[in-house]
């Protein structure tokens, strides 16, 4: 029997091609281990059925549209809604011998760092089921945790890859804004929207990436990609620059716990050969949230203004004229969390307010553009840790929005700057998973695939969860 | 600054929410501190820094307007809440 724990993508494409296992017998191993598992966590909202497809299973955010498989986002305005085509990102993955195995749970719309704000409710995190996986891409990071899925799909906002992949000790990679199509997925913030690959190891994750990435004519935000995605062979980091910047270690925020392992990373680093040496973002802390909580809420209420129910989804059953049919359908059908952002984002466009609040975050967007720049004339990456924390307990931060914003405050900078960020698990704290961020320039996804895997090499994190070893 | 129920109502008209008063009672303080927190950006003297509407430089991309096949109507209206014939149907009227 095939230990989905343990099998990597990259070995069940190879058995797959090379007719060691059917892809009948793969997808049974994984239903097995969604079975015996799943009712616990709640990592998907829907599991497809065998329908006889070949190719390697892969789990896909429900934020992402799949031809004649249930999309929501998370929403209860979505429910029922069946995509009539496949985003760009499915038919690639098809295209290379993939196959949908379900859609993974998420925070409404994609919009929270916990994955509590779901609809449909919480998933859980396999490392200890009373706490949260992270989010918005929850579902995703669990899935591939606890063996139900080889690799997912993911997309990041503000960090919504990255923090669940720390929080449930993956391997996740936020790409160059520009380089993976959005074409067929549910639209949040379209300046900061990524698609992304959540894996078990580093390879696999450059792997899937190497199948996403590419230019999409229907989205024009698309940009071919300056050179091939590599996988990464190489364990030592000799002639890496690698940047640590002050303001992302000591901040109060940060756990003693994390903040040990990540700094045990740096000294592997540097034992692997790497250059390593002190930066300074002195804007990213202190500004990334205000302005991120700016603009991701006013591009979300212009992006969620399509969801009225005329054309798809949830139509409120008390509309009497077309006003209360709009109206009725956003009230019952939206819950708290999509709500606070179409209103902050409403009023922050709104007349009289737009140049104090949107044009000014647009500004010090650039500055933050900018204080990265600067650090990579002096280094290939940064690294820091990717949450403050490591997994909470379910319900701690519902009650307080601001108090759950806070744990996006390392991955939303090089987010608003249109970087790529790869998560890479370092250790553990009190049992729980720790991820360091990596971060680079544009289109210097090779460099962080090759950094992380000489670090994954040298930690050997072992990524199955304690309990299900 | 604070925002009061009244301008919470325009807000809420602009946006096309029947937010109910319940919902007005739990949203309203939350808007505001989330609101107080952001406005840090509205301090900062920004005026001679341009704008960034979006993280990479590409300029319009242009495409050959040619017909290409797409969705039949059916297709297109097969998760419509309603629909009468071609169309999508709606109740009349408010504004």
């Amino acid at each position: 029997m095939l230990d989905t724990l343990r099998l990597t993508a990259e070995e069940a494409l190879r058995l797959v091609r090379e007719r060691e296992v059917s892809s009948a017998e793969l997808y049974a191993a994984y239903r097995a281990a969604i079975d015996e598992r799943e009712p616990e966590l709640h990592a998907y909202l829907h599991v497809c059925d065998d329908d006889g497809a070949e190719g390697v299973p892969l789990a896909v955010k429900d934020v992402i549209g799949t031809k004649g498989i249930p999309t929501t986002a998370g929403s209860k305005i979505l429910e029922g809604y069946v995509p009539v085509y496949d985003a760009t990102v499915i038919a690639r993955a098809k295209r290379h011998g993939l196959r949908v195995l379900g859609k993974t749970n998420t925070d409404e719309f994609a919009m929270g760092s916990s994955t509590e704000n779901s609809a449909f409710g919480p998933t859980r995190n396999p490392w200890d089921p009373t706490r949260v996986p992270g989010g918005s891409g929850g579902g995703s990071a669990a899935a591939v945790a606890a063996g139900l899925a080889p690799w997912a799909l993911g997309s990041d906002t503000g960090g919504s890859i990255k923090q669940p992949a720390a929080l449930c000790g993956n391997v996740g990679l936020r790409p160059t804004y520009g380089t993976v199509s959005r074409y067929g997925v549910v639209a949040f913030a379209s300046s900061l929207d990524q698609v992304g690959p959540v894996a078990r190891t580093v390879r696999d994750c450059a792997l899937l990436y190497s199948i996403l990435a590419g230019r999409d004519p229907c989205d024009t935000t698309t940009v071919e990609l300056p050179h091939a995605v590599r996988l990464p062979e190489r364990t030592d980091l000799n002639g890496v620059r690698i940047g640590v910047p002050t303001e992302f270690t000591e901040h109060e925020a940060i756990e003693p716990g994390v903040r040990e392992r990540v700094q045990e990373s740096v000294e592997l680093c540097r034992e692997l050969g790497a250059d390593v040496g002190e930066c300074s973002l002195p804007l990213a802390l202190e500004y990334g949230v205000p302005c991120y909580y700016l603009i991701a809420p006013a591009e979300a209420s212009s992006n969620l203004a399509r969801y009225d129910g005329v054309r798809y989804g949830y139509r409120s059953p008390r509309s009497g004229d077309r006003y209360e049919l709009y109206t009725r359908t956003r009230d019952e059908g939206f819950g708290d969390e999509p709500k606070r952002r179409i209103m902050v984002g409403t009023y922050a466009l709104s007349a009289g307010y737009y140049d104090a609040y949107y044009g000014q975050a647009q500004k010090v967007r650039t500055l933050l553009a900018r204080e990265h720049a600067e650090a990579f004339e002096r280094f290939d990456v940064l690294l820091t840790p990717t949450s403050p924390t490591v997994a909470f307990e379910l319900g701690a931060k519902t009650a307080n929005p601001l108090a759950m914003y806070l744990n996006d405050l390392l991955t939303i900078p090089s987010c608003m700057a249109g970087l790529p960020g790869l998560n890479v698990p370092c250790g553990l704290s009190h049992g729980l998973p720790v991820g360091v961020q990596l971060v680079g320039p544009q289109f210097s996804e090779n460099t962080l695939f090759a950094t992380g895997y000489a670090l994954e090499q040298a930690i050997g994190f072992d990524p199955v969860p304690e309990r299900l070893r | 600054m604070a925002i009061d129920r009244e301008q919470l109502l325009h807000v809420a008209h602009l946006a096309r929410l029947e937010l109910s008063d319940d919902e007005l009672e739990r949203l309203g303080p939350q808007l505001n501190d989330i609101i107080e927190a952001v406005s840090k950006v509205s301090a900062l003297d920004l005026a001679a820094v341009r704008p960034t509407s979006h993280p990479l430089d590409v300029v319009n991309v242009w495409a050959d307007d040619e017909p290409r096949p797409c969705l039949s109507v059916d297709e297109a209206l097969a998760n419509a809440p309603e629909r009468e014939g071609a169309y999508f149907k709606v109740p009349p009227g408010g504004s």
